[in-house]
């Protein structure tokens, strides 16, 4: 398992919204999905792209409570860490 | 008495170029967009024509048709939706085998990195209705949509369709056309494995020399809008589609009818659609392949529709010396091209045709462009479109 702080994390993720059409400069931790046009598919393919890079799940169930780039950048930094 | 159905939009993405001006220009002056065997769409740059969240969850094949759409309704001035009621557009577009790109790529992953790894954008881009799904959506097109598989053909059945819609008022309008985006390892050893394709990368329609036909890609589209109201609106009409026949082979899967009847037939039912007979049109866009078969049957298919003598005397040029086949969006491209060709009192020629081949023996504009003479009536050509499966559709299109 590659060990990632969050500052890694957020970068990768940040990288994954601009290539699914996201603007770099709207992607901040604060921001929600429907800001920046991220759609349950999108979401769908940053799970896969969190589960390949650092092994982290992030189920359907899982995924509803995340609604901003920070949710989601603390709930993988704490499962890489563990 | 069925309503008159104008055209008041045209877009293509092809070898030629970005836009259908590249198309019927570069065609009408004979020149040939096949590199290395194949006909790509090289100026085509998804990213930049499309921005990239649009790009990313569309097959090639939906890309192009996007493309090619935005410059068919910013024809008839629908850039930002259409202006009549949006229930009363349809949005019919043909493919032949829809996003195999994406089949090919997501069934690498299946196999590399197992089921979890499979998009899941997979299933909306390799639909073979994507296409007109997405252009529905794009441009709020809300009347009856869907897309028309039938090989070679798909594009124009999908403008016959759209037609009779028009035609029998179920639609005021329906943005319709076909696209492809075939050129991938998968289809091009299919193709090559049943000795469709050229082996030498030539496309040479009939002409003696022939060997198989190139692979293209590309989209066209058109807005088939009722004459009623176009006129209504003030639309620029650009030409009106007044026939259209759709017949089966119903002999094999892959061969066409050697003697051309099923074609044939589907000639006459487009010539008996528009109410004119063998004089009534001025030209043929043929479907022309560069198969030894299929040339040979559709100029047999030609002499039995319009009879020896007229047959001799009508030009019969095929887009796809310029081009390439491209499949299911070719009888889409080639109307398009038709109704340009017309506007400019034009045949394009047969790129490169040279050598006659004794059961081709039509005038098959070699060289360059041929003036047509309207005899006082608007100019008309039929465009031909066959598919695998014994489909044939033919189209009669008349110039403004």
């Amino acid at each position: 398992m590659p060990t990632a702080n969050k500052d890694q994390i957020e970068e990768r993720m940040t990288e994954a919204l601009v290539s699914f059409g996201a603007e770099r400069d709207q992607v901040k931790r604060e921001a929600d999905w429907e800001s920046l046009d991220v759609d349950s598919l999108d979401l769908v393919e940053l799970a896969q792209i969190v589960e390949e890079e650092y092994g982290v799940k992030m189920r359907e169930e899982d995924m509803k409570q995340l609604k901003t780039v920070g949710d989601a950048v603390d709930f993988v930094a704490e499962r890489a860490d563990s | 008495m069925t309503r008159r159905v104008a055209i008041t939009g045209i877009g293509a993405v092809t070898p030629l170029g970005v836009g259908a001006g590249a198309l019927v220009e570069r065609w009408s002056e004979g020149e040939s967009a096949i590199e290395d065997g194949l006909g790509r769409c090289q100026d085509f740059d998804p990213a930049t024509h499309l921005g990239v969240k649009e790009a990313r969850r569309a097959d090639r094949f939906t890309q192009l048709a996007m493309l090619a759409s935005g410059e068919a309704l910013a024809q008839a001035g629908w850039e930002d939706g259409p202006t009549i009621e949006p229930e009363r557009v349809g949005c019919i577009i043909g493919t032949g085998i829809g996003g195999i790109g994406t089949i090919e790529d997501q069934h690498d992953l299946l196999r590399d990195r197992g089921a979890e790894a499979v998009s899941p954008l997979a299933v909306p881009m390799m639909m073979g209705n994507a296409a007109a799904g997405v252009l529905a959506m794009r441009h709020g097109l809300k009347g009856q949509c869907y897309g028309t598989v039938s090989a070679c053909a798909a594009g124009a059945h999908a403008l016959g369709v759209a037609l009779r819609m028009v035609q029998c008022g179920d639609a005021e309008a329906c943005l319709a056309g076909g696209a492809e985006a075939g050129i991938t390892p998968l289809a091009q050893a299919a193709f090559a494995g049943m000795g469709a394709t050229s082996p030498n990368g030539e496309c040479r329609p009939f002409d003696a020399r022939r060997n198989g036909f190139v692979m293209g890609e590309g989209a066209a589209t058109l807005v088939l809008e009722s004459e009623e109201s176009a006129t209504e609106r003030g639309a620029e009409i650009l030409g009106f589609v007044v026939g259209y026949g759709a017949t089966a082979d119903a002999h094999h899967l892959t061969a066409p009818d050697p003697e051309g009847a099923g074609a044939a037939r589907a000639i006459e039912l487009a010539l008996a659609d528009a109410e004119v007979g063998p004089d009534g049109i001025d030209w043929v866009n043929a479907h022309g392949t560069s198969t030894p078969l299929n040339d040979r049957s559709e100029t047999a298919a030609l002499k039995r529709a319009l009879g020896e003598e007229r047959a001799h005397e009508v030009p019969v040029s095929s887009l796809k010396s310029s081009i390439g086949h491209l499949l299911g969006a070719a009888g889409a491209v080639e109307a398009a091209a038709t109704v340009l060709a017309l506007g400019r009192g034009l045949a394009p020629p047969t790129v490169g045709w040279e050598e006659r081949d004794e059961d081709c023996d039509l005038d098959y504009v070699p060289g360059s462009a041929r003036t047509l003479e309207s005899n006082g009536r608007p100019l008309r050509a039929i465009s031909n479109s066959f598919g695998f499966g014994g489909h044939n559709a033919v189209l009669l299109l008349e110039a403004a």
